[in-house]
């Protein structure tokens, strides 16, 4: 089990409170199929992902951004249990979607650069530090029940 | 690759930084060392706590080298040759692609911070390219 200091849990929650899901998450998928266009083989039939102008305005990308992070929002809820919390996602992507784990690391890097864009120096050091610990607890979580 | 584009991208957002370079370079480590501890393996012999001499003058250096990276962007492998012969032989710090990817993640996020907006998918785009070819570089003689 993770252990979440007090400072940690806070830090984590008082950023969460102010994230627009659906912005953040939008742009976080947006971004790794631009900045890593491998990426954009498990989704090839969102339609047009030809350019980064197309990819920021595709309303798939969009809205899967969304499930994504909404379901992030599940981690947030559960700091104490996030492997049981992800444990049927995690049978998921390696069972059906077949997605390389190394893209949960990824997308986590990634997230933390939308958020540090988003809330400029109110995203401190010791908020990164916080919130790059979760986003590996997440990304070890889904890779958990890989097979 | 780096197209045109990317380097374009890279040197206008290095001109944006007008100056503050080295408080970049110092913040960047140190977010590094903060979010990544096994990186301060390599440090023991510096001060480490926050705002120390130590980390705004290696930050400074890390930052140079940067700098001298992005004035020569045709041609990394000659620009960063004494550097890359230097952390194979010398530091051996951990294959830079692991290591690097830390500080690449770090400057990335003192970046954003600073751009705010400005640092668009493109720039994030081309920057996460920069460093990429710059670790390669440091890690090729290695082995």
């Amino acid at each position: 089990m993770v252990h979440w200091t007090a400072e940690e849990k806070q830090l984590i929650a008082s950023v969460w409170g102010k994230v627009s899901v659906e912005e953040c998450g939008a742009e976080a998928l947006a971004r790794l199929l631009i900045v890593y266009p491998w990426t954009q083989r498990f989704f090839s039939n969102f339609g047009n992902l030809s350019s980064p102008t197309a990819i920021i305005g595709n309303p798939k990308v969009r809205a899967h951004g969304k499930k994504v992070l909404t379901s992030f929002g599940e981690a947030v809820k559960n700091l104490d249990n996030i492997k049981g919390t992800y444990s049927k996602l995690s049978e998921l992507h390696c069972e059906k979607l077949h997605v390389d784990p190394e893209n949960f690391r990824l997308l986590g890097d990634i997230l933390v650069i939308v958020l540090a864009a988003h809330f400029g120096r109110d995203f401190t050091p010791a908020c990164q530090f916080a919130w790059q610990k979760l986003v590996g607890v997440v990304a070890h979580a889904l890779a958990h029940k890989y097979h | 690759m780096l197209t045109g584009e990317d380097k374009k991208l890279i040197q206008q957002v290095w001109g944006k930084l007008g100056g503050a370079e080295e408080e970049v370079g110092a913040e960047a480590l140190w977010r590094m060392f903060h979010s990544y501890p096994p990186t301060k393996t390599y440090f023991p012999h510096f001060d480490l706590s926050q705002g120390s001499d130590q980390i705004r003058g290696h930050g400074k250096k890390v930052v140079a080298a940067l700098g001298n990276a992005i004035k020569n962007l045709d041609n990394l492998s000659q620009a960063l040759s004494e550097l890359s012969n230097l952390h194979a032989y010398n530091l051996r710090v951990d294959p830079p692609r692991f290591s690097l990817q830390f500080l690449s993640q770090c400057l990335q996020v003192v970046l954003a911070t600073r751009l705010g907006k400005e640092y668009t998918p493109e720039v994030h785009s081309a920057v996460d390219k920069f460093m990429s070819a710059v670790a390669a570089v440091l890690a090729e003689k290695y082995r």
